[in-house]
């Protein structure tokens, strides 16, 4: 069998302040992430899946965040959701 | 009794997934003083078997106290900021007048779909056994009120400078091309309920929305809309809520029993055809309307359907789903659509609540880089006619009335898929009577439903019929004029609201209002 390339999830946020942080956290526990900017939008695309942490974020934005905050800032995303208090994550099941 | 035995420590927080669990499960009941057949009669016969209502999962476990909170944050700045752009004018900051088209295109095209969405997942909501089911509803039902208000408020600003947005919920109800969105989806409130979530949560929302949503707010920021990207944001932010649930609703069908598989691919196949025949709309506001374009639509199908729908049908494969029916149609006419859907406007756009243009040379030369094959082969020699002919003074319009497709409602322009040069015309005889299609897969939905689609309010049809006069019209009186007068039932105020944008009213408001050009350079 060949192996075929993973197909991709992303998330896109507004372009702002908040998200500055949540991008930069995307980036680092997800080393492969695409992060492309449009006018107002940012989106980012990762082959396979996507993490999104807690503790990431906070360390970065120095207060407690509650993953339920990126509700505020999402545009769009595509892919299978579990979300936990620690972990929000975007994968496609594999064949 | 329950007392914390030391009151300074605070009795520790449920997890997410506990205060879902209490929501959605610990508030549910079954009914004892009448069968649950009766009180939720619609949820068996479309032919959907669910075993185990507790199976259907929120992702996103929203909370109702969560809700309240992080859609009262979204309203808090949304109206912070509309009310900066009225204040400061921004409506003059836009690139210039033709790009206030789309808005009106919107607000009479998309705004009512909101509503309509609105009472559709309020009567899923109803119609659901399932108490996480019910509580996803409820919670899209007040989203999508929002999403009409917030709009309704956002646009009405320009209302005050710009023709063509004053009556947007009576044009929505009678305007010959708005009713492409509202037949689309009465089409689905009429259904029964898994086949409206099917159709607005998956096939719209998830497969096909971001179509319309991500190119549109990108290009109304690129364009200096500040209003129009920030109610487009907010209501984004739950559309990615409503997208999950669409996702997650169609695992939940095909999970619950194997024969409910073909059933969802009939609808899958269905939906995709009818979303993407009404996204062609899109497809001209993107390549055409927006003075500052973001990606062609070519562009924007090939990201957003061809990489993204792939990858979520390939997820699905493993339930026995595929790609849904003439999706290698969509991709064929991905470089003549929005040509084909903006060169018929340009011909209609007298009847229109919105105006039309050739496009500058600049634009053109755009148009010939992101589609090679296509543009100055097939459409620059129109366009470049029509432009000669306005120079001369004789601005065409078609002073006839267009053959409608039977089951999305759009004039018959679409090509032969493997013609761009010859229209497809498509028929079925039903009950002795003849109807007209665009193209297969319009055809093939009505082939699935006749007894539905023989009752579509067809706009030219009841033209015809006179039934688009107002009332105490006498169509026999000397020097009647049936086009004017149908314009007035529309509710458009007749050489202010449509035909040519240059020398419109709006074009010269704009030059005299902002001493910029009508055509920004």
């Amino acid at each position: 069998m060949n192996a075929i390339a993973k197909d991709k999830v992303f998330i896109a946020f507004q372009t702002n302040d908040e998200t500055r942080s949540i991008v930069e956290a995307i980036e680092a526990d997800n080393r492969e992430a695409i992060v492309i900017r449009y006018p107002a939008m940012v989106k980012i695309e990762m082959p396979g899946r996507l993490v999104i942490r807690r503790e990431t974020i906070e360390d970065l934005i120095g207060r407690a965040y509650d993953l339920r905050e990126l509700n505020l800032n999402l545009i769009s995303l595509s892919g299978n959701i579990e979300e936990s208090d620690d972990e929000f994550v975007l994968y496609w099941n594999q064949h | 009794m329950n007392m914390p035995t030391n009151p300074q420590k605070p009795a520790k927080k449920l997890s997410l997934k506990e205060n879902y669990s209490h929501l959605t499960r610990g508030l549910g009941w079954d009914t004892s003083y009448q069968p649950m057949d009766k009180v939720f009669p619609q949820d068996k016969f479309e032919g959907i078997k669910i075993h185990d209502w507790d199976k259907w999962e929120d992702p996103f476990r929203l909370t109702m106290d969560a809700y309240w909170k992080y859609q009262g944050e979204k309203e808090k700045k949304l109206y912070a900021i509309v009310d900066a752009f009225q204040q400061n004018n921004g409506q003059f900051n836009v690139t210039d007048a033709r790009y206030i088209n789309t808005l009106k295109l919107f607000l009479t095209g998309v705004s009512p779909l909101e509503y309509a969405a609105h009472r559709g997942f309020a009567m899923a909501g109803r119609n659901f056994r399932g108490t996480s089911a019910r509580i996803a509803a409820q919670m899209q039902a007040i989203d999508e009120l929002r999403h009409a208000q917030t709009q309704a408020h956002t646009i009405s600003h320009y209302n005050k400078f710009f023709n063509g947005l004053h009556d947007y919920t009576h044009m929505h109800d009678r305007v010959w091309y708005l009713s492409v969105p509202k037949s689309y989806f009465e089409d689905a409130m009429s259904a029964g309920p898994f086949e409206f979530v099917t159709a607005i949560s998956f096939s719209f929302e998830y497969v096909l929305t971001n179509l319309l949503f991500m190119p549109f707010m990108s290009g109304a920021a690129y364009n200096g809309d500040m209003a129009t990207v920030t109610f487009g944001f907010s209501a984004q932010s739950d559309e990615s809520r409503h997208m999950t649930l669409g996702l997650e609703v169609v695992k939940f069908i095909l999970e619950q029993d194997p024969g409910n598989v073909p059933i969802v691919q009939k609808w899958l196949d269905k939906w995709f055809w009818r979303g993407y025949r009404l996204l062609a709309l899109v497809s001209m506001m993107m390549d055409y309307m927006l003075p500052k374009r973001v990606m062609s639509w070519a562009e924007a199908w090939e990201m957003y359907f061809e990489q993204n729908g792939g990858a979520l049908f390939n997820d699905l494969t493993r339930y026995g789903i595929r790609m849904p029916k003439y999706h290698e149609v969509a991709s064929m006419e991905k470089h003549r659509l929005s040509h084909e859907t903006w060169a018929t406007f340009y011909n209609y756009t007298h009847a229109a609540a919105f105006h039309t243009w050739v496009p500058e040379e600049s634009e053109m030369k755009w148009l010939s880089e992101k589609y090679p094959t296509t543009f100055d082969k097939l459409y620059r020699p129109r366009f470049e006619h029509w432009r000669e002919q306005q120079a001369k003074g004789e601005r065409f319009y078609n002073g006839t009335l267009p053959m409608l497709c039977q089951l999305c409602q759009i004039p018959m322009f679409f090509t032969e898929p493997d013609d761009p040069t010859k229209i497809c015309y498509r028929e079925t005889t039903y009950r002795d009577e003849k109807f007209h299609f665009c193209s297969d897969g319009c055809k093939d939905i009505f082939d699935n439903e006749p007894e539905k689609y023989i009752h579509s309010w067809l706009p030219v049809h009841q033209i015809y019929q006179g039934n688009c006069f107002r009332p105490g019209t006498d169509p026999t009186a000397p020097g009647f004029d049936p086009l004017a007068e149908v314009l007035q039932y529309y509710g458009f105020h007749v050489g202010e609201d449509g035909g040519e944008y240059l020398g419109s009213p709006d074009a010269k408001n704009w030059k005299a209002w902002t001493g910029k050009p009508a055509v920004s350079e």
